[in-house]
């Protein structure tokens, strides 16, 4: 079966578009993905509803939906669903902005210096393999236990792939962009500003947006440990007392706006280096 | 008049360590060459015959193993503005537009954005791009991209113009009515000009001298005077001069000269 299916997907192009010219237009993979979440929330209602799993592990889709609405409109341990968001969302950029500062420098001086990179290299590559929740208890032990230790380990999360990204750019740059530069009068660090920056934004932009999913990821394991508000501490509180729907409720906004920060950080991506496709 | 004199220069590579059998890479040896700035002397050769190396040791993007290079007596010692370099592939900014591009060397330079964005204009107005300022490099013609890098090595006012094989991207058509417009700025700017070329034609047409590079290692091997750009500049066709006799006369034995090793390469 696996491998007519196979067969199939490695039919010629030339013989799919016939195929398709003949069946009429191809379903769109938008509405091939719309159909999927519908068939999974229908037959997470048909469950909920026969009571094939009990509610408090499987609350209904409309539990869930009016659960987010008490959220938003009453909140949940002290605080509105917007409050929890937004100090969530604190952490995440405040993050990104010490990572972005420290990142790109560091990235530069690896990808443009023998001494920057037998200095950074080695405490990059310890700490791109290490889990977040790994230091997290050092970072309390060093920072204490209020935002700063929070803001520290996202942060700490996203600054390899921000490094690594900005050297990789920096490294890719053309030679003969740099060649060029330096045969009309440029000096080093013009050569640095005007040619070799511009032309590692693309890779940068890239590093900030799977920096992003890290810190988000991180954001909520860091406040599951001694926090009083944000997404992971609300839904870590629930999950204390089963108040499953408000924990569903919870994944779902994290979902949405982890979707939301990778739509804008593209939307960012398009409008800043429209040319990275054309190079 | 400033001159650009090549003083017994030879290029080599230290042996690659790891590559079996690699020994020291003679690329150029023992090239004397002047160049003027009411000149362009195109260079031309068969591949691996250190045409480019030689472009990019005038550039300063490479030093010489012996020898010396220098522009009015003074000593190359690095890349600058008197010798700007136009690559065959342009190597234009994409993230600045055609204007930008143009303006790259004044801003180098420390002009003003308003007076730079005027003069890039004037440039721009002068390679027959005057509409194009605010275009997006990648959305120009193979042509039109390299009048924007000509215009660009124009703006750093150059003493003399490298042209690495500048028109070889381009298609036949574009490329014969950029020979054309070289020439004629080329005239106004009063630079002078290296052109490395594979092309025997264009060496003739472009060149006021053409200089014959033979491979393994690099050796000047001909230098003669060609002279048919005077009588483009004078208003004859490009297609008229290609036609005369003596362009074929000189085109066949420069063709002979540089292929003249062939046989042997082929039998060893």
């Amino acid at each position: 079966m696996t491998f007519s299916t196979d067969i199939e997907t490695l039919a010629p192009a030339a013989d799919t578009a016939t195929d398709e010219k003949a069946a009429g237009r191809p379903i769109p993979v938008a509405l091939i993905s719309a159909v999927t979440v519908a068939a999974i929330i229908g037959a997470w209602a048909v469950a909920a509803s026969y009571a094939l799993v009990s509610p408090v592990f499987l609350p209904s889709p409309r539990q869930v939906v009016v659960a987010l609405y008490n959220l938003v409109v009453t909140g949940f341990v002290d605080a509105t669903l917007a409050e929890h968001v937004g100090a969530s969302l604190y952490r995440i950029f405040g993050a990104l902005i010490a990572s972005i500062l420290i990142g790109i420098p560091a990235g530069i001086a690896i990808g443009t210096s023998r001494v920057g990179r037998g200095i950074l290299d080695p405490i990059v590559e310890f700490l791109r393999p290490l889990p977040p929740l790994a230091y997290l208890p050092l970072i309390i032990i060093w920072v204490g236990i209020g935002e700063a230790s929070k803001i520290t380990v996202i942060a700490l999360s996203m600054l390899p792939s921000i490094i690594l990204s900005t050297s990789a750019g920096v490294r890719s740059v053309s030679k003969d962009h740099v060649n060029a530069a330096r045969s009309l009068g440029a000096t080093r660090r013009q050569v640095l500003a005007e040619v070799v920056l511009p032309s590692a934004v693309p890779s940068i932009l890239t590093g900030v947006r799977i920096a992003l999913g890290a810190g988000w990821t991180t954001l909520v394991a860091a406040e599951l440990v001694a926090a009083t508000s944000g997404i992971g501490f609300m839904i870590q509180s629930a999950a204390q007392f089963l108040v499953t729907d408000i924990v569903i409720a919870g994944i779902v906004v994290i979902a949405l706006i982890a979707i939301l920060l990778e739509f804008l950080a593209r939307l960012i991506e398009r409008r800043l280096v429209p040319w990275a496709a054309h190079r | 008049m400033s001159i650009l004199t090549f003083r017994n220069v030879s290029l080599r590579y230290p042996p690659q360590p790891g590559r079996k059998g690699a020994g020291e890479k003679r690329v150029l040896d023992g090239i004397n060459l002047q160049v003027a700035s009411d000149e362009l002397v195109a260079v031309i050769g068969r591949s691996g015959s250190g045409k480019t190396s030689l472009l990019n040791l005038a550039a300063g993007f490479l030093a010489p193993s012996t020898g010396t290079i220098t522009v009015d007596g003074a000593p190359v010692r690095g890349p600058g503005a008197d010798r700007a370099v136009v690559f065959q592939d342009d190597a234009l900014y994409p993230w600045l537009d055609a204007r930008d591009n143009v303006a790259f060397p004044l801003k180098l330079k420390g002009v003003p954005l308003g007076e730079r964005r005027a003069r890039a204009q004037a440039l721009l107005d002068r390679v027959g791009l005057a509409d194009a300022g605010d275009r997006n490099i990648w959305e120009l013609s193979g042509g039109m991209r390299q009048r924007v890098g000509i215009a660009r090595a124009l703006a750093a006012e150059p003493r003399f113009l490298l042209l690495d094989e500048p028109l070889g991207a381009l298609d036949a058509l574009t490329r014969t009515r950029m020979q054309e417009f070289l020439l004629r700025i080329k005239a106004e700017s009063g630079a002078g000009a290296l052109l490395i070329t594979h092309s025997i034609e264009e060496a003739l047409l472009l060149g006021t001298r053409v200089v014959v590079l033979s491979p393994n290692p690099g050796r000047l091997t001909a230098e003669i005077e060609a002279g048919f750009n005077a009588e483009v500049r004078a208003g004859a066709s490009v297609a008229a001069v290609k036609a005369s006799p003596i362009f074929k006369r000189m085109h066949a034995g420069l063709t002979g000269l540089i292929h003249s090793g062939d046989d042997e390469e082929l039998a060893a």
